[in-house]
């Protein structure tokens, strides 16, 4: 049984301080893969704190223009506060500049306004993902102090190291010895890649308390795509709102919510 | 959420005030102060705190049910608060956790409300305007390491549209059918989540109060800092209507069989 008497003050005679702690973990997971010429975000949409779930839909995954999706993963409000800014910043970009901002300007944008809170970081994980300039898909993903990489799949948030061993063997054939003859391909095809979202989502969700609930998921397509047999994929739902020519879907699963 | 609200926001440790005592069992200190950090006073941990605030969707709607109890540590000090504050003619936000920031909170809005009044542009503020200006404020308070002590639901119905949010000590925010704050997001949420879920749109006004009313009472019985004296609000199409004080009937008879702890010898 705890000392009941442990209220008094440590040995050292100072008041005992227990300080405010600014920060909390929400749970959740975020994941993104890029081929040639598409780019897949997808995140859950259960928000939790400790053993309780706040709620089963709050997203995690944003639009931000129609090539460019961004994912956050950690402390939700830090999250919240921070995709609001991005997306003002990128507002402001419209403005200036009569169009939306490209990718990798995106990636750098992020990059300095996590740092820029080096001492007071944002608990956030982010993920990236989109079209470039060149039309190439792409991920770009940030640790929370804005160090960052462009990458072809990323995995992070509560079931990072479930997911991201299976990405590694699924999308780069970590550990997996080509046929003689039949190479390895460079680059998955779409419909292969969103089997590979949904089963490392429901996997998580059978082997993590802390992801479940629901799939939200964002495809974008380059300029002049095919549109890859997306249109018979259950429940998907198109948000281009520009006519620059990238194509921007959603697609929404409902994943177990025990 | 953690039942006891001067512990958000911080690390667990078990072994300071198990019992949740604080403030009546701290002792003061006389020792020296930090002259330069003593020139700003944050608030370290709350004093009179409210407990759960209960919330969900209706047919019509949205309810909430808090009781009037604001403790003292564990005394039972003030028992006529109302800690359900209509804001303008379409919201109610409903509080737990440090009585005099809610108070201040009020004071904020009541500003906020008469401003946007005498703007006289036909324009008012609903519900998810309430509740982004709070999410808003209770992050930079965070964000300047003096955060605002509560947990806050704001409920509200305008343009035909239902709203229910929260948002903490911390700015975190978050949506759903059912909302409860405190020990009633560990008893009374499964509860409200059982019968609500997948109801909203067929649940009665009569239907909703009974589930308040019963989730009211699991968590007189069970939450040690609560009162069976509690007022419901609701926020449907005809505006804001937050109850008198009420209470549920209760049966402790069952305490008199109780073996094992206590005062009884056998």
């Amino acid at each position: 049984m705890p000392d009941m008497i442990a209220l008094s003050h440590p040995a050292s005679g100072h008041p005992q301080q227990r300080q405010f702690n600014p920060y909390s973990e929400n749970g959740g997971t975020i994941l993104a893969i890029s081929g040639a010429d598409f780019s897949v975000i997808a995140g859950d949409t259960r928000q939790s704190e400790g053993y309780s779930i706040q709620t089963r839909y709050a997203p995690k995954v944003f639009r931000l223009t129609d090539k460019a999706v961004l994912a956050v993963n950690g402390f939700a409000a830090d999250g919240n506060m921070f995709v609001k800014q991005v997306r003002q910043r990128l507002e402001w970009y419209r403005h200036a500049h009569a169009k939306d901002m490209p990718l990798r300007a995106i990636a750098r944008l992020i990059q300095t306004m996590l740092y820029a809170r080096r001492f007071f970081p944002y608990y956030v994980y982010n993920i990236l993902g989109g079209i470039e300039e060149d039309g190439s898909g792409a991920v770009y993903s940030f640790d929370p102090v804005g160090s960052y990489e462009r990458e072809s799949c990323r995995a992070a948030g509560a079931a990072q190291s479930l997911v991201q061993p299976f990405l590694d063997n699924q999308i780069y054939f970590k550990n997996q010895v080509p046929q003689p003859g039949h190479p390895h391909p460079k680059h998955l095809p779409l419909t292969t890649v969103i089997q590979l979202v949904i089963d490392s989502f429901t996997s998580a969700t059978e082997r993590h308390i802390e992801v479940g609930d629901g799939l939200e998921m964002f495809v974008v397509l380059a300029k002049g795509s095919p549109l890859y047999g997306l249109e018979n994929i259950d429940g998907v739902q198109e948000m281009t709102a520009t006519n620059d020519g990238e194509r921007l879907f959603v697609v929404r699963r409902n994943l177990k919510r025990d | 959420m953690d039942h006891f609200p001067m512990q958000w926001g911080r690390p667990r440790n078990d072994t300071f005030d198990a019992y949740g005592t604080y403030p009546v069992a701290q002792r003061t200190y006389n020792g020296g102060v930090d002259a330069f950090s003593a020139g700003v006073q944050h608030t370290q941990q709350p004093i009179v705190t409210g407990t759960s605030v209960l919330a969900i969707k209706y047919k019509d709607g949205v309810m909430m049910a808090a009781d009037n109890l604001a403790s003292y540590g564990s005394l039972a000090r003030f028992k006529d608060i109302q800690r359900l504050h209509p804001v303008g003619t379409n919201t109610v936000i409903g509080a737990g956790g440090d009585m005099s920031d809610f108070q201040y909170i009020q004071a904020l809005l009541d500003e906020l409300m008469i401003g946007e009044f005498t703007e006289q542009d036909g324009h008012s503020l609903g519900p998810s305007e309430i509740h982004e200006y709070l999410s808003h404020v209770m992050y930079a308070r965070r964000s300047k390491m003096d955060p605002l002590w509560n947990a806050l639901i704001v409920g509200g119905f305008k343009d035909g549209k239902r709203f229910l949010s929260y948002v903490d000590l911390l700015g975190t925010t978050y949506s759903a059918s059912t909302l409860a704050t405190g020990y009633g997001s560990y008893i009374a949420q499964p509860l409200l989540r059982k019968a609500v879920e997948g109801n909203e749109d067929t649940l009665t006004e009569d239907e909703a109060v009974k589930i308040l009313e019963q989730s009211m009472k699991v968590l007189f019985y069970r939450d040690a800092r609560s009162l069976n004296k509690y007022q419901i609000a609701k926020i449907s199409a005809d505006g804001v209507a937050i109850s008198e004080s009420r209470s549920v009937e209760t049966n402790w008879s069952f305490a008199e069989g109780i073996r094992g702890y206590g005062a009884q010898t056998q």
